[in-house]
C-alpha cells in the first residue's frame, strides 16, 4: 500500500520507510512555534526538564496575540517570551515593529516549507499544509518538551481526500472553499484526521487561497490540511525557503478513508452563522442581517491578496455609518505593500480603521471587542460563543469580498449588491 | 484509580473559548483560570460551574469536547477546578493531547455518553476505563489509551515521562 503526503512526511521524520494510520511514532521536528499566550507556560514546562534548547534556529517565538501589549499582565507574558528568546538566542523571535501574525509571517519569511514538519502551540499551525508541509497544533507542554528534545509523538492519522474540480467563479476565494467543506462534513468531520487536497481545481487556487484553506482544517477537527506541490507552490517558496526541502506527492495507491468532491464552479459566497464554523449558508439565501462591526485580517485572511479583495470592493465607497470596519494587515510586509499599492488609502478614505498586525479581535483579546447584542462579519476563523467579546455578541465568518460588501451596506451582503 | 463524583453535563462541541475565554489568558496561574472555567457556557447558568463545582465532581461532554484553540489553559482550568476526570463521546485532538500531557485523565465512551445526565453520580476507574453510573446502574467501558500514551498518563503527564526516560 502506498503512502499519502501526510504519511510520507511523518515516516521520514520518524526515520521509518513507511507508516500506517493508527501507528504511534516519535518524530524529529523541523520547526517549533509558540506565541505570547502559549510560550510562557511552555517555557515553564521546558525549565522543569533542565536541558538547553535543542536548536535555537528551529524555534520560532511570535508574540502576536495580545500585542502591542493590551494590559499589564499581557506585558508580563511578552516580557517572559522576550527574555527567554534573548537568553537562548532564539533566531526567529520577532519584536513589535517586526512581528506579524505567526501563520502569516512563517510562510512569508520562508521559515516553513515543503516536506517540513512543524508543531506550534497554536491550533492554526495547520496553515503550513498550504506549502506542502506537515504542521499541526499542540499545547504548551508538548511545545516545552519539543524545545528541549526536538521531538514530539504522533499518532499517524487516517486521511480524507478532498478532490477539487472546476473553475473558481469571480468573488469566490479560499474562505468560501473551506467554509463550504466544513459545512459539508461538520466541525468534527475530520476529527483526528488529515485532510489532503487533490484534483485539477488545486491549480485554480492561489497560495493565499491555499493558506486560508489549510488554516481552517482545524475547524473541521483536522490534524492537518495539506496541498500537493505544484508550480504555484514552487513559485511561492523559491527564494523564500532558505534550507533545502523535499516536496512530497501522494502515491497513486495511497490510502484514504473517504473521498469528497468539491466543484469550484458551483460555489457561491458563503457565511458561517454563530456559533460554529460549520453553520454555513450561501449569502444569497439569507435574510438581511444588520451588523455593527467588520473585521478584515487574521491568520486566515490577513494577507495582501485578502486586502486587495477588500479594497476592490471598498474603493470609492464608504463604510456604513452604523458599522465599525477594522482592517488588520497580517504582517509588516503586508502592511507596507498595502501602503505602496494604495490599499491603505482606499481603506482610510472609506472610513475604515487600519491597525498594526495583531490577532487582537479574532480571539476577543483587544482591538475590536464587541458589546452585548452586537454582530460582526469577520474574515477570522472562529465564531464560538463570546469569541469576539461579550458572550451575547455574534460573529459571522466570511471571506474579504463579503466582509467588505457588508461593511458598505451595513448588512451581510455579496459584492454584487454594492453600487 | 477509582473515583466517585457528581456529574456536570454539557452538550456537543464544547469549545476551549467556552472552557476558558481568551480574556483570561493573560494569566496561566491554574487558580486564576479555574475561577473562570466554563464561564461563557450557556448551560447551567442558574448555578455556574466555577462558583459551584466541588472537588471530585466529574465533567461530562458530548461529541468533539475541547474543540478550537490549542490553549492548554483549558484542561488546566478544569483540573484546577478539582475535576479529576473528563468523560465525553469523543474529544478534539489537541485538547486530548493536552489532557494526557498535563495528567488529566480523559475517557471516550461514544454514544454511551447519552446515558449520563446532569447530577448523576459516577464511579470511574481511570486505569481500567470502567465507568459505573451509580444513579442509573449503567456500566460503560471507555476506549483504552494506545501504546506509550498509556505510559505518559501513568507517569502523570509528559514532563514526568520525559524526565523518567532521561
Amino acid at each position: 500500500m502506498g503512502m499519502n503526503m501526510t504519511e510520507k512526511i511523518l515516516a521520514k521524520h520518524a526515520g521509518l520507510d513507511s507508516v500506517t494510520a493508527g501507528q504511534l511514532i516519535f518524530c524529529q521536528l523541523d520547526m517549533v512555534l509558540a506565541n505570547d499566550v502559549t510560550a510562557p507556560p511552555a517555557i515553564k514546562e521546558f525549565e522543569k526538564i533542565g536541558r538547553p534548547v535543542f536548536d535555537n534556529t528551529k524555534i520560532a517565538l511570535v508574540p502576536d496575540h495580545f500585542t502591542p501589549n493590551k494590559d499589564i499582565k499581557a506585558a508580563g507574558l511578552a516580557k517572559t517570551v522576550r527574555e527567554f528568546a534573548k537568553k537562548h538566542q532564539i533566531k526567529n523571535y520577532f519584536e513589535i515593529g517586526r512581528v506579524g501574525i505567526e501563520h502569516v509571517i512563517l510562510p512569508e519569511k520562508g521559515i516553513v516549507g515543503p516536506g517540513m514538519l512543524t508543531i506550534g502551540a497554536d491550533s492554526h499551525t495547520c496553515t503550513y499544509g498550504a506549502v506542502n508541509g506537515f504542521s499541526t497544533g499542540v499545547g504548551s507542554t508538548d511545545l516545552g518538551v519539543a524545545m528541549a528534545t526536538g521531538q514530539a509523538w504522533f499518532k499517524v492519522p487516517k486521511a480524507i481526500k478532498v478532490v477539487l474540480t472546476g473553475k473558481k467563479p469571480k468573488y469566490i476565494c479560499g474562505k468560501d472553499v473551506i467554509l463550504t467543506l466544513i459545512g459539508m462534513i461538520g466541525v468534527d468531520g475530520a476529527l483526528y484526521k488529515a485532510i489532503e487536497f487533490a484534483g485539477e481545481g488545486v491549480a485554480e487556487l492561489t497560495m493565499t487561497d491555499r493558506l486560508t484553506i489549510s488554516n481552517m482544517a482545524i475547524e473541521a477537527g483536522g490534524k492537518n490540511g495539506i496541498f500537493p506541490f505544484d508550480e504555484i507552490t514552487k513559485e511561492y517558496v523559491e527564494g523564500r525557503v532558505q534550507q533545502p526541502y523535499e516536496a512530497v506527492a501522494p502515491d497513486e495507491d495511497a490510502s484514504y478513508e473517504k473521498v469528497i468532491e468539491i466543484d469550484l464552479s458551483k460555489l457561491t459566497p458563503v457565511v458561517a452563522f454563530p456559533h460554529l464554523p460549520g453553520n454555513t449558508h450561501p449569502v444569497s439565501e439569507i435574510d438581511k442581517i444588520k451588523i455593527d462591526q467588520v473585521v478584515i485580517g487574521s491568520c486566515t485572511n490577513g494577507r495582501l491578496e485578502d486586502l486587495r479583495q477588500a479594497a476592490e470592493v471598498l474603493k470609492g465607497h464608504s463604510v456604513h455609518p452604523d458599522v465599525r470596519c477594522i482592517v488588520i494587515p497580517g504582517s509588516q510586509q503586508v502592511y507596507l505593500d498595502a501602503v505602496h499599492e494604495g490599499l491603505v488609502d482606499i481603506f482610510i478614505n472609506a472610513g475604515a480603521a487600519v491597525s498594526t498586525p495583531t490577532c487582537g479581535p479574532c480571539l476577543g483579546a483587544h482591538m475590536g471587542i464587541m458589546a452585548a447584542g452586537e454582530k460582526a462579519v469577520s474574515t477570522t476563523n472562529r465564531n464560538f460563543r463570546g469569541r469576539m467579546g461579550h458572550v451575547d455578541s455574534e460573529v459571522y465568518l466570511a471571506g474579504p469580498y463579503v466582509a467588505a460588501a457588508s461593511a458598505i451596506l451595513g448588512y451581510i451582503a455579496v459584492p454584487e449588491e454594492v453600487n | 484509580m477509582s473515583l466517585e463524583g457528581k456529574v456536570w453535563r454539557y452538550g456537543d462541541n464544547i469549545d476551549t473559548d467556552v472552557i476558558i475565554p481568551a480574556r483570561y489568558l493573560n494569566s496561566f496561574d491554574p487558580k486564576d483560570l479555574a475561577a473562570h472555567c466554563m464561564e461563557d457556557s450557556d448551560e447551567h447558568q442558574e448555578a455556574p460551574f466555577a462558583a459551584n463545582v466541588v472537588e471530585g465532581d466529574i465533567l461530562v461532554g458530548g461529541k468533539n469536547f475541547g474543540c478550537g484553540s490549542s490553549r492548554e489553559h483549558a484542561p488546566v482550568a478544569i483540573k484546577a477546578s478539582g475535576v479529576p476526570v473528563v468523560i465525553a463521546a469523543d474529544f478534539a485532538r489537541i485538547f486530548y493531547r493536552n489532557g494526557i500531557n498535563i495528567g488529566l485523565p480523559l475517557l471516550e465512551i461514544g454514544d454511551d455518553v447519552e446515558k449520563i445526565h446532569h447530577g448523576d453520580k459516577l464511579r470511574v476507574d481511570t486505569s481500567t476505563g470502567v465507568i459505573e453510573n451509580l444513579t442509573t446502574g449503567d456500566v460503560f467501558h471507555a476506549q483504552p489509551l494506545p501504546g506509550f500514551v498509556q505510559d505518559i498518563a501513568k507517569a502523570g503527564g509528559l514532563i514526568n515521562y520525559i524526565k523518567a526516560k532521561g
